[in-house]
């Protein structure tokens, strides 16, 4: 077994890592746009409910699936699962692990590199001259990558470069030089910002820089409850599918990252700190500031056809930069670097938690060196990237958020559940969540684990057939097949890696548990 | 606001960030525990048998 030196530094370093792991663009754009499409204030009550029954017991058991399979030198999915069955299949299955963050990693850090190309046109004053449809095109200009928007030729393509090479440089530090550093800057940073983003959303005033409407017009809208969505099954599918994005479940990082504790150390308590941590982001600082300040200059009607044209992204990189304009040139490149930088740094986080699964494999189970690993992980992901961005257009970007970072999330956490509470066993997986346990879990749990969280994401998945259908039924390009028959062909490429690794382990006499 | 609006946030709000604050500083406050063969070992004293 290969071992290496990789822990983390600290436990508040842990906890930030894995809070920013969970915290991703869509705490801010997707959350507040998923409960106004759901009933509004109603919304947040199924939600909370899922996030207890499902989201809770499956941080519980990615947390102590890490930790268990870090015991035996595992730092991937493949063999973690590996190491908890005799049943030999369980690897291949561990390959969405791998799978699912090498292929949102690969769109995910196109969407980071916006972040950053548009706090460098907040601070040079890009969007000042700019119309509300100027501001919305400019987008449309920036993804167009052959379009310059500063001169620069292929400027998309160099933001995208710049950002592949920050997080292979920092997952190149390692765990506690790279990936901790940033945590402990970028949490407080985007929670900071975060605050006084929502302070003056919130506190926005009918009449004044341009607002027709106060900011808490928004906020009314928000979380006016509609007691009739209530019992909407449909609404129920939401909040588990929105519980389920933002936590990252189902994507193998956890379980890496998790896999770097040491034996004796707590799970139970960092995972409620850090899953607590994610809900507070999202639901305090997400549902604060896209539809506050929306509403504020749109009012309520322009704010939701904008959101049924757009969706959450639009409003983001479409809206807001046109917004800020109205409250003056310095406070236009402040709020441009508050609210792109928080974004950057949700982004950052996450995505380096993408590259850890993969680096994890490859050292464990080709002897790499770490830094080897990491850059392996970078030109991987410019690979794979590639595509994506330069067939933006045609809807690739699209199509490996569909297939990654939403079905094959759905698909693996399933399976996992089924191996942690009924083929493992409930009762070894119990005595692993609560085996140097700093807070006393519920024993509640114990039974939600067992029957609820997999009715839940069984639920979620059958809801999602019919997505999945219509996918592949409906027409589409070139582009987006390539794309598709591209994830085929890398899920194909890391179960056969898988294979090998198995093999050269029979070989040389190493066992997975 | 609407009333039902403002407890619904309020009520939210307040617990999300409350339950927050309260994990976090348990995470913060917890000793940290050594690991096998990290025990501390209490210094012995010695004695002068001279």
């Amino acid at each position: 077994m290969t071992k290496h030196n990789e822990s983390w530094g600290s436990r508040v370093g842990l906890v930030l890592a894995m809070a920013g792991n969970a915290v991703g663009l869509g705490n801010f754009l997707r959350f507040p746009v998923q409960a106004i499409q759901n009933g509004g204030g109603s919304f947040i009550i199924p939600y909370l409910v899922c996030f207890l029954l499902m989201g809770l017991p499956l941080l519980f058991v990615e947390w102590s699936m890490g930790r268990f399979g870090g015991r035996f030198g595992h730092h991937s999915t493949p063999f973690i699962l590996d190491s908890m069955s005799k049943q030999r299949f369980w690897k291949y299955i561990g390959v969405f692990g791998i799978f699912t963050n090498l292929a949102v990693a690969a769109y995910y850090c196109y969407l980071e590199s916006w972040t950053l190309a548009y706090i460098y046109h907040s601070v040079v004053g890009t969007f000042s001259p700019m119309d509300q449809t100027q501001v919305s095109s400019f987008f449309d200009n920036y993804t167009d990558i052959t379009t310059s928007t500063t001169g620069i030729p292929y400027e998309a393509v160099i933001f995208w470069l710049l950002c592949l090479f920050l997080n292979t440089y920092i997952l190149s530090r390692g765990l506690s030089g790279g990936v901790e550093k940033v945590a402990k800057i970028g949490m407080p940073l985007l929670i900071l910002f975060g605050i006084i983003l929502a302070i003056k959303a919130v506190t926005l005033k009918a009449g004044s820089e341009g607002a027709i409407n106060d900011g808490t017009v928004g906020l009314d809208y928000l979380w006016t409850p509609d007691l009739k969505s209530i019992w909407n099954p449909t609404v129920w599918l939401a909040a588990a599918g929105q519980i389920f994005f933002t936590l990252s479940v189902g994507m193998g990082s956890i379980q890496c990252y998790a896999s770097y504790l040491r034996s004796r150390d707590d799970i139970a308590l960092n995972a409620m700190s850090a899953g607590w941590m994610n809900e507070f982001v999202e639901v305090v600082l997400g549902g604060s500031i896209v539809i506050s300040i929306t509403v504020g200059y749109f009012g309520i009607e322009g704010m939701t056809n904008l959101v049924s044209q757009v969706g959450g992204l639009g409003l983001g990189f479409r809206t807001l930069p046109y917004l800020f304009q109205q409250w003056g040139p310095i406070l236009a490149v402040v709020a441009g670097i508050f609210w792109f930088g928080l974004l950057f740094f949700a982004g950052i986080t996450s995505s380096l938690a993408m590259g850890t699964p993969f680096m994890g494999f490859l050292r464990d189970e080709f002897g790499m060196s770490r830094e080897k690993a990491a850059w392996s992980f970078g030109l991987f992901i410019l690979i794979l990237g590639a595509p994506a961005v330069f067939f933006f257009k045609q809807g690739v970007f699209d199509e490996f958020d569909y297939w990654a970072g939403t079905v094959s999330l759905v698909v693996f956490a399933l399976f996992e559940i089924i191996l942690f509470a009924w083929v493992f066993g409930m009762e070894k997986g119990w005595a692993e969540i609560t085996s140097g346990a700093d807070i006393k879990v519920p024993r509640i749990f114990k039974f939600i684990i067992k029957f609820i969280t997999p009715l839940l994401l069984g639920a979620v998945f059958i809801g999602s057939l019919p997505g999945i259908w219509d996918k592949l039924t409906a027409d589409t390009n070139g582009a987006v097949i390539f794309g598709r028959f591209l994830l085929l062909g890398v899920w194909t490429g890391i179960a056969v890696m898988v294979y090998i690794a198995y093999r050269k382990r029979v070989k040389e006499g190493r066992f997975t548990s | 606001m609407k009333t039902s609006a403002l407890i619904l946030m309020l009520a939210s709000y307040i617990t999300v960030t409350a339950v927050t604050i309260y994990f976090f500083i348990m995470v913060l406050k917890t000793p940290h525990k050594p690991e096998e063969g990290e025990e501390h070992i209490p210094e012995v004293k010695s004695f002068d048998v001279t």
